[in-house]
This record gives structure tokens, sequence and C-alpha cells, in this order.
């Protein structure tokens, strides 16, 4: 291949594909059991960090940025000038494997715009990763985009060769969707979606019996939502989430805050800023929703339709639920544990063994390494030192702001000021 | 009783067998050091331990009796930080360890048993780093070759990762500052030293031992990590937190051009 041709190409099509958020290498179980090249099996690992702070695990690009659809807040929109590329086949193979055995990466992740249809893109797309298991004997992870629309026949085949696959559902609701993607229906990206949904479940029945079946996308299927685009609110962010959780078996929903492209008036216009703290915040709610126990309607409803931006969720739910606490250290259960303001569940794990050898003060409780700057106004422990003043959610929440500077520091005062 | 200071060889087994001697002569007072490091206490009497493996083995089985498996890696993994006292504090975990009946690993109001548990984790982090910031580059003689500076002797450690993955490609990865490397032969993986020409320089991708088109995927790479990033997201604090800057040297993506 022309080193130079290759070369503009990769820079065009990693370009388009970066607004892509997923980065996971994890949770496959490919082992390299043919003494091929590479292995799948461990945890994911960053080979390294862009100056945004975002790791570096997979080559993450396009097939194509050239595209049948006109997304508006899309970058290789139909209507965008910009410049277009196609990769071969055989190219994006070479480019997997030698970045591979140079330990640059631990996999392809190769999306792609629509050109023809779906079927022939998505047609390209499994040839891709089917060249690198069958040809390459390539055992790395990877991540393939379920091409809106595809037929369940293609979906089928696409898991047998990748780790993990993916549609993006891109806006949070139907009618933002009919706004900004005329072209899309819901109903398309759902389709690819139910079939790898389907095929994983009938794929782990049939391993239970017979050890040899093929595997189907060990890593799952996961899926990717625009914020700040459309004007949703949290509430039917995590609504969607939820949704999206419960009816797919998804591994993962990432939140990706609109980076302008544009200067489409239905969009926020180029030069406003990424809603970085916001996405942050539905992070930590979706860790909420999956790791803690909550119910996603504890966080947010019809009278709390919005994450506040200064305090994390957990305190925010804490501070409306003050009946629920103090809780004490020593005999709550684990729901509750995990309830506490300011402690991740590594610290509950840490409570939970540590009382099995003595009762818990406040000593103990620093000694292994609780952050307390929250919690203390939520618990109570072997110690006759507590919070006695009967505070108010406002008097707390004033108190732990007083004390804490924030790493969105710089980023809250300029949202603030913004309508002050 | 006299005190007394044995010194190994810098090897885990030669450092087991130490071990094996403080225990067989009950030694109280007593300094490990290794052979290189000299510092010789001016009272005490020295011994020169010559390493026996069976000994060495015997105090390994022991050990692994007495912790769980966890407990036991964690020991090895503080053995390679090579920090000024770790054998001290070793000899002390593993002589607690001994004399307790049951299993002490996780009993960190043990000052030294939290210190090694600090120490193996640190060294656990550095063994994950660089399984993720080796950097190979084609030789010639169709060798993938990469060199590391790392702050602990993570190399035994890193083995198996890197044998699992590139079973099929000749790999070899060198340790500048402990100057020895792990080659792997398509077969089973061997520590080895090294002769290198005196002008090599190892931040370069000299001609003369390296295949041409190795510059070539540096270059893509570098142009794909560029083009991967979002500017607008700029972070340059996690960026440095996440790649620390001590590491940039050997990262071919963070090379100026």
């Amino acid at each position: 291949m022309s080193f130079e041709r290759t070369q503009e190409k990769l820079k065009i099509l990693a370009d388009a594909a970066k607004y892509d958020v997923s980065c996971s290498s994890s949770g496959s179980n490919r082992k390299n059991s043919n003494k091929g090249l590479g292995d799948a099996s461990g945890m994911g690992i960053c080979h390294s960090y862009t100056e945004d702070g975002r790791c570096v695990s997979l080559l993450k690009i396009l097939l194509t940025n050239y595209c049948i659809f006109d997304c508006a807040y899309c970058v290789t929109r139909k209507s965008n000038d910009i410049k277009r590329a196609a990769f071969k086949v055989q190219e994006v193979v070479d480019l997997t494997i030698n970045f591979y055995r140079r330990n640059y990466i631990e996999g392809l992740f190769l999306s792609s715009g629509i050109f023809k249809s779906a079927d022939y893109t998505m047609e390209r797309l499994v040839a891709v990763a089917k060249k690198l298991r069958l040809e390459e004997n390539f055992n790395g992870y990877i991540h393939l985009k379920s091409i809106p629309g595809a037929s369940d026949e293609l979906m089928r085949e696409a898991g047998l060769y990748a780790d993990r696959l993916s549609v993006n559902i891109e806006i949070p609701t139907e009618s933002g969707l009919k706004r900004l993607a005329p072209d899309k229906n819901r109903e398309d990206f759902i389709k690819p979606m139910v079939k790898v949904k389907n095929e994983i479940i009938q794929y782990k029945a049939e391993k239970k019996v017979i050890k040899s079946t093929p595997k189907y996308a060990p890593a799952g299927q996961s899926t990717q939502m625009i914020i700040g685009a459309s004007g949703e609110n949290d509430f039917q962010i995590m609504q969607t989430s939820n949704h999206f959780y419960k009816q797919f078996n998804l591994k993962r929903v990432y939140y990706s805050g609109y980076v302008p492209i544009s200067y489409d008036e239905r969009l926020p216009q180029i030069g406003s800023a990424v809603p970085m703290l916001r996405e942050n915040r539905l992070y930590q709610t979706d860790w909420l929703m999956r790791f803690y126990g909550f119910d996603v309607s504890e966080i947010l409803n019809q009278q709390h339709q919005n994450l506040d931006l200064d305090i994390d969720p957990k305190l925010s739910w804490a501070l409306r639920n003050l009946h629920e606490f103090p809780v004490d250290v020593n005999t709550a259960d684990k729901r509750m544990l995990a309830r506490i303001p300011g402690l991740g569940m590594r610290s509950v794990h840490k409570i939970l063994n540590a009382r099995r050898f003595r009762r818990l003060n406040w000593e103990h409780l620093k000694k292994i390494g609780l952050a307390l700057n929250r919690a203390q106004y939520f618990i109570v422990c072997d110690s006759h030192i507590f919070e006695r003043r009967d505070l108010s959610s406002e008097k707390i929440k004033g108190l732990i702001l007083q004390n804490s500077t924030s790493k969105y520091q710089k980023t809250l005062s300029n949202q603030l000021s913004l309508f002050a | 009783m006299k005190h007394k200071n044995l010194r190994y060889d810098g090897t885990f087994d030669g450092f087991l067998t130490a071990v094996f001697t403080v225990f067989e002569q009950k030694l109280t007072q007593v300094d490990l050091q290794k052979e290189s490091d000299l510092q010789g206490g001016l009272f005490s009497e020295i011994e020169i331990i010559i390493t026996d493996e069976s000994k060495a083995n015997r105090v390994w089985k022991g050990i692994k009796s007495k912790l769980s498996p966890q407990g036991s890696y964690q020991l090895y993994y503080a053995f390679l930080s090579e920090q000024d006292g770790v054998e001290a504090l070793l000899l002390d975990y593993i002589t607690y360890a001994f004399a307790s009946d049951e299993n002490v690993d996780k009993d960190y109001s043990h000052p030294s048993i939290l210190k090694i548990a600090q120490i193996a984790k640190m060294v656990g982090r550095e063994k994950h780093r660089m399984e993720a910031f080796v950097r190979f580059k084609l030789t010639k003689d169709d060798v993938y070759f990469a060199n590391i500076e790392p702050d602990f002797n993570v190399l035994p450690l890193i083995s198996k990762h890197f044998k699992n993955r590139y079973a099929d490609q000749k790999w070899m990865i060198y340790d500048i500052k402990r100057q020895y490397g792990l080659y792997y032969d398509l077969q089973t993986v061997s520590l080895m030293q090294m002769y290198l020409p005196k002008d090599f320089n190892f931040t370069k991708t000299d001609e003369n031992y390296f295949a041409a088109e190795d510059l070539d995927f540096q270059t893509l790479w570098q142009d794909y990590f560029k083009s991967t990033n979002i500017a607008s997201r700029k972070n340059m604090k996690l960026h440095v937190r996440h790649v620390p800057k001590r590491y940039w040297k050997y990262l071919s993506e963070k090379q100026p051009n």
C-alpha cells in the first residue's frame, strides 16, 4: 500500500471516529489458544492517553466517512463539506495487525458511515473482522458497530468474529431524533440490538450443553447517547438509559457531551462549551444504578428532572432523604452502607471486613482510608462524638461545599456566571 | 549475640537462602544485603550466602503454606521493588507469618505487613504500566525489540503476559537500567544479557538496525494519536496523571517530530 495515501486516510478516518466514546477492551474471554497473535482474555489495557485525558486502547477508525444520511449532530453528515475517504478491507487489517504487533493497541474498533445501504456497509465491517480472525489468527479485541437496519444474518455473523457490538442511539428521545436525523428511525437501531441480544442469550444457553459452541460477542453490546444536543433533561436521558439496560441487557451506555461541529441552528453553536461536568454527573448516576442498588426513579423523577451540578447525585439524594440517616456503620446492611454519601463500594467492603474484628470508631474509619468529608454528617459509629445539631439539608450542603474544592471549580463558576 | 551481615547474590532464590540461614542459625540481629550494595556494618560479622535452590524452595514452600496465594505473591512483588530496606521488612513479615497459627496476610495493623502490601501495590502498578507502555520496533532480523526503564524490576512479572499475547512473533524487551532482557524465540522466554554497540541510541530508530517500514508505522501511530484527540476537551493534568512524564522518553507517540 502506498504510505502517503494510507497516512491521509488514517488522519481523516480517525478524526471522524473520535466522537465514539467507548474504548473498553475488557470483558472478553478470547484466549490465544491457536498460537496466533493476541489475547483478549485479561483486563483491558490503556496503551496511551490523548491530551484530553481519554484512554487509547483500540484503533478507533471509520471504514469510510462517505454517508447517505444527513444527521445534524454528526460530523460525517452528507451535507457537510469535508474530505472523504474510504479504507479497503485489507488496509484496515494491515494497520490493525501492525499496530498490535508493536503493542500500540488492544485491538480494533471499527465503525463506518453508511454508503449504499445498511447491509452493504455491515458486510464490509464483518469482512474485516472475519479476515482478522480467520486469515491472521488474530485473538485481540474487536468492537464492531452494528449498522442500523442491518439484516439478522449479518448480525449473526458479526457476533461470531467480534467481541463487542454496539449501536449508538445518539439522541435520547424519539422526537429529538426526528428533528435532528429525519432519515433515521428508532426501529432501525433497535432491530440489530434485538438480534444480538437474542443471539447472546442463545449462545449462553447452548454453551452450557456444548462446550465448543463458537463464541458470540463475548463482551456484550453497548450504546451511546449525545448529551446536550437536543434539549433533553437528565430525567429523560436516564429513563432511556435504564430502559436500554433492562430491555437489551447492555454492558454499557456511554454519555458523550456534545462537541459543537456545525452552525446548524437546531444545535449548540461552535465555540460553546462541551458539557463535561453534566456528562460526569450522568456517569455517576449510571454507576449508582448499576452498582449501588439505586433505582433510577430515586435519583431522577418528575420532581427532580435535572442533576445538581455542584454536588454529586448520591449526596443530592441523601439531602432529600434525611429521614434515612444517620446510618450506624457497625450494624447497617450493605445496601444502606452503599447509600452513604462519599463512600464508594470499595469503602463499603472495607467497613464490612473491618467490623468483623472490632466495633469501629472514627479513628478506625480514618485509618482504613474512608473519606469522611461528606460521610460524617450521615453516620454514627462507636463513639460519643457525632453530629448532634439538627442540621437542615441546605446547612449540610453548605458545610460540605465550604470544606471541599471541586476539581470542576473552574467549570462550575463558568456555568454559574451564565445565569448570574 | 553478635550482629551478622548476610550477603546474597541479589536473586530471589539467594534471598530465600539467606532467610533459611537466618532460621538455621537462629539469628536475631541480622542484616540481609545484596553483594552489590557495598555497605559493611563496622561491627558485624559478614557471611556470604551461596544460593541453594533446595533451601530456597523449602522456605518458599513454607511461606506458601502459611499465606494465601495473594499473600505470597505480595512478598515476591515487594522483593522486586529493590527498595532500600525491603529485605528487613520481608524478613520481619516472614518471621511473623511462621510464628502465627493463622494466615496473617490481611493483618494490616502489623506495620511490616501494611508496608509490604503498599510496596507490592506500587510494583503491581508498574507492571501494568509496562504492559501498556512497551513499544516494539521491528529489527532487520525480524525481532520485535523494545527497551524500558521501569522504576522496579518488573521484567519477571510481565514475561507471561507478552508470551501469551505475542506467541507468533520473536520479541525482546530490554531493561536499560538493570541491563538485562527477555527474549522469546517462538518457543520459550529466556533471560539474556545484551551487547549493544557503543553508539546505540535507545530513543532513536537507527536504520542500520531497524526495518525501514518501522518508521512508517511509528509515523502512522503518531498521526493516529493526534487525530483521535478532541482539542476542545483538552485536559493536560489528566493526561500527565495517566502518562507520567518519566515514561515519555520511549513512547513513540510522545516523540517530537
